[in-house]
């Protein structure tokens, strides 16, 4: 996945995100399938740890401490922090 | 379906199918109005054996619990049926989001109110042409300004971006640029599909399918306008330069299916016959059990041969087209789809005899009708 420097100014990890409430997320081998009621919108989350920090990001104070319990080590970081700001911008996570 | 382009790994995993369709076009009465010559499930008159209204109410719930986000509803013309609509709310209550396609003859006042006030659910109407002149003769005399006065019903009760769905035929094609003015005069959405030989397009399929010429057309005509809707149904025309939006796969049986009006589930829309049925939602194990296990659908989850196309250095963009174009008009499944951007499928076309095309059945038809 790519990010538009718009992303990077909105994405913000220190904050709370949850799953935005138009969204359903059903699990896949792959990873997951997520499909957003209002904006109609399909989306692939293409990895299972993904998947798995999307489905309870709702639960940690911030993104950076949703990674942590998730054991994300600093290399993977840098990836991971991308992919999400793209989530924020197709609305499929938002600040909450 | 509006979504992502699928990388060739994704791609991947659905061709080996999910555990659940992406999506599933449900077609809920064989009875129309209308009698178009193309209808892909030669619909017409009511079938006596169409589920109830508590069995469509069980697949639905049945639908919800397999996580089916939206089913695409057809016909056949759904506002046919009384009990459509309470059908509709069944289904969004439940997060099964719903889009139907309709020729809008029975979009009252009324109707258009309670649609309008319903979430979740997207309609699109039908039209094969930008004018009475090019539509009617496909679709049936009237049928242009029933359609344009369903649209009219929906925007005056303020629904909201519907949408206008063509298919493309060799007619329609020098009206790209109308249509789409068409739709944004009433801020719709534009959906384009392809034609296929299926049901009685079979036998319309050979004077109506735009020419190669056309097919570059459209293609130039889809990548600069990304935001016009294709159900991702011209995979075959990627072949031609950068891949169109969508998945770029044929989903038949691994992210996609069909469920007709009696239940029988067919792997594609398209495919509405004998050779392509999966089982029955009456069965035992309900649409869940055809959906997970059955042969037709374990094989057509297994890696394909691609046949003659093995050596074009194409394939990977196009994946040898549409399995029902290639059925319906009588060619190997691998191999070149009939309208292959090379011209393989006209070659290979040339070689099937008239015989060699598979038998259609008459289906629901009130009568056979040809074009002109």
């Amino acid at each position: 996945m790519s990010t538009s420097s718009a992303d990077a100014a909105t994405f913000d990890p220190s904050r709370r995100y949850r799953l935005h409430p138009d969204l359903a997320l059903r699990p896949e081998r792959f990873g997951a399938l997520l499909y957003h009621y209002g904006t109609r919108r399909l989306t692939f989350l293409k990895s299972p740890q993904l998947t798995a920090i999307v489905r309870d990001i709702g639960e940690h104070p911030s993104v950076d401490a949703a990674l942590d319990a998730h054991e994300i080590g600093p290399e993977r970081r840098p990836a991971l922090l991308r992919a999400l700001a793209t989530l924020e911008s197709s609305e499929v996570i938002s600040v909450g | 379906m509006s979504a992502d382009t699928a990388s060739p790994e994704l791609r991947n995993h659905f061709k080996h199918g999910l555990d659940a369709p992406i999506c599933l076009t449900w077609e809920v009465t064989y009875g129309c109005n209308l009698a178009c010559a193309h209808c892909l499930s030669s619909s017409g008159k009511r079938d006596p054996r169409e589920l109830s209204t508590e069995e469509c109410r069980h697949l639905i719930d049945e639908l919800a619990r397999m996580q089916v986000f939206y089913v695409n509803v057809g016909g056949g013309e759904p506002l046919v049926r009384r009990d459509f609509l309470d059908l509709v709310d069944h289904a969004v209550e439940r997060k099964v989001g719903v889009k139907f396609s309709t020729n809008g003859a029975l979009i009252t006042p009324e109707a258009a109110r309670r649609i309008a006030a319903t979430d979740y659910l997207d309609v699109q109407i039908s039209i094969d042409g930008a004018t009475p002149q090019t539509n009617d003769p496909v679709r049936g005399r009237g049928s242009y300004a029933m359609a344009r006065r369903g649209m009219d019903r929906l925007a005056e009760a303020g629904f909201g971006p519907f949408k206008i769905s063509v298919v493309m035929t060799r007619h329609n094609i020098p009206e790209l640029d109308a249509l789409e003015r068409i739709a944004q005069e009433y801020g719709a959405q534009l959906r384009i599909t392809r034609l296929r030989p299926s049901g009685r397009g079979a036998s319309v399929w050979d004077e109506l399918h735009p020419t190669a010429a056309q097919q570059r057309e459209l293609y130039e005509w889809l990548i600069a306008r990304p935001d016009v809707l294709t159900g991702d149904s011209f995979f075959h025309l990627s072949a031609l330069g950068e891949p169109l939006p969508g998945l770029n796969l044929c989903g038949a049986g691994r992210v996609v299916c069909l469920v007709d009006p009696v239940g029988d589930v067919y792997a594609c829309p398209f495919v509405l016959h004998d050779e392509f049925l999966a089982g029955n939602v009456r069965d035992g194990g309900g649409f869940e059990q055809v959906w997970r296990h059955s042969e037709l659908f374990a094989e057509l989850r297994e890696p394909q041969s691609a046949g003659a196309c093995a050596s074009c250095g194409l394939y990977d963009k196009c994946q040898g087209g549409c399995m029902a174009a290639k059925f319906f008009t009588g060619m190997p499944l691998e191999g070149p789809d009939p309208e292959c951007v090379l011209g393989h499928g006209e070659l290979e076309l040339v070689k099937v005899a008239a015989g060699d095309r598979p038998l259609v059945p008459v289906g629901h038809s009130k009568k056979r009708l040809r074009v002109g």
